[in-house]
């Protein structure tokens, strides 16, 4: 299982990538923003995105309508970890296709049990 | 700081056009059409000089309030926005010195304190055979020896990871200190807007004078919201605002009421 975190603040990299570790995903890349991520992604090594949405360059939400309209990883699984708390912006989000939304500021409870319910689905299908 | 004053002057223009409206009047009954000239000529003369006087004063406000950006280090080139911007740099530099500072003693002390509990776990069980009288005499020797390298080896790591966690509550200042600069920054804020205002006041006496009007921006050219064209905001400030979720749980809650 290999994950790519996008997300423009190291920290906050730092922190998924932890949070990761300790549920047993010791496997992850970063990227700061969805122009650095497609390319890794279009390599076909990750078997999950979990990406923030406000990103300079490309954000979150264009990343996954990229990710969605490329016939190769249509079907990846993605998680957005934002802070935008919009209800617009949720439902645009979950018509581009995300798989799991998590606002900021998060609990580790709340990460590992959204990433959980995506693989359950996911290995469902 | 030199304030800046409204237009004193209004009322005397006012009343010098006052004057010499009347004056016109009684020139014109007079029937002396070179006398009418000339109070029209005055008319133009008293615009004229009330115009450029309220000019000046905008140009003197616009002066001012830029030299006022500027005021807090005089020896130095910046501007009061260049050093507010230097100043979330360094609330930025702060904010990330600490978080990543605070997360390295974390993930130094996770380690150690999964030694200490996965021994415990080990020696306790290996304890309960010894009380259950299930040990063999060489078996307890090991064990007394483990027992011993156990604690001494417990000592030290709690002692790293309290060094640990006082550096982590230490790491935590930043708070002060970028609080601090968030303030001065606000202030600084809220005095441009201020001086904003006032030019606003003396710009608007000009348009008076010279009958200029501004057509306000229409509703149209606000961006709607449209579902086809959501972007980035960042984090909302205020959860109680129309279309914003309080938390998770309203999320999940969406996003159930749409089949997830």
């Amino acid at each position: 299982m290999k994950i790519l975190v996008v997300d423009d603040f190291s920290t906050m990299r730092r922190i998924v990538k932890n949070l990761l570790r300790d549920l047993g995903f010791t496997n992850t890349q970063e990227a700061d923003d969805g122009l650095t991520a497609l390319p890794m992604l279009q390599t076909g090594e990750f078997d999950f995105l979990v990406t923030d949405w406000n990103m300079p360059g490309m954000t979150g939400l264009d990343l996954l309508k990229h990710v969605r309209a490329d016939d190769k990883l249509k079907t990846l699984p993605v998680l957005m970890v934002t802070a935008e708390a919009k209800r617009d912006q949720i439902v645009a989000a979950a018509q581009a296709g995300v798989n799991g939304y998590v606002v900021k500021p998060f609990t580790a409870a709340v990460l590992k049990e959204k990433i959980e319910k995506i693989f359950e689905r996911v290995e469902g299908l | 700081m030199a304030e800046m004053h409204l237009d004193t002057h209004a009322p005397s223009f006012q009343q010098d056009i006052k004057e010499l409206a009347e004056d016109l009047l009684r020139k014109i009954d007079d029937g002396d059409l070179g006398k009418v000239v000339e109070v029209v000529n005055s008319i133009n003369d008293v615009r004229d000089r009330t115009l450029y006087e309220e000019i000046g004063k905008l140009t003197r406000g616009l002066h001012e309030a830029i030299k006022n950006l500027k005021a807090g280090d005089e020896l130095s080139e910046q501007t009061g926005m260049v050093q507010a911007s230097d100043k979330l740099s360094y609330v930025m530099e702060m904010t990330d010195k600490a978080a990543n500072k605070t997360m390295d003693l974390v993930e130094e002390g996770m380690p150690l304190n999964s030694e200490i509990q996965g021994g415990a776990e080990e020696l306790h069980e290996e304890w309960q055979k010894f009380l259950r009288k299930e040990l063999a005499p060489d078996d307890f020797r090991i064990l007394s020896k483990k027992i011993d390298k156990y604690l001494l080896k417990t000592q030290m790591s709690s002692k790293k990871i309290s060094s640990n966690l006082s550096d982590i509550l230490m790491a935590q200042d930043f708070q002060d200190l970028t609080g601090q600069v968030i303030n001065r920054v606000t202030k600084l804020v809220t005095e441009v807007e201020s001086r904003l205002v006032d030019l606003v006041a003396m710009a608007g006496e000009v348009d008076r004078i010279t009958g200029i009007t501004h057509t306000e921006p229409s509703s149209n050219d606000i961006p709607q919201d449209g579902s086809e064209n959501v972007t980035a905001e960042g984090p909302q400030t205020d959860t109680s605002l129309d279309g914003v979720v309080g938390g998770q749980d309203d999320v999940d809650d969406l996003l159930s009421s749409l089949g997830f």
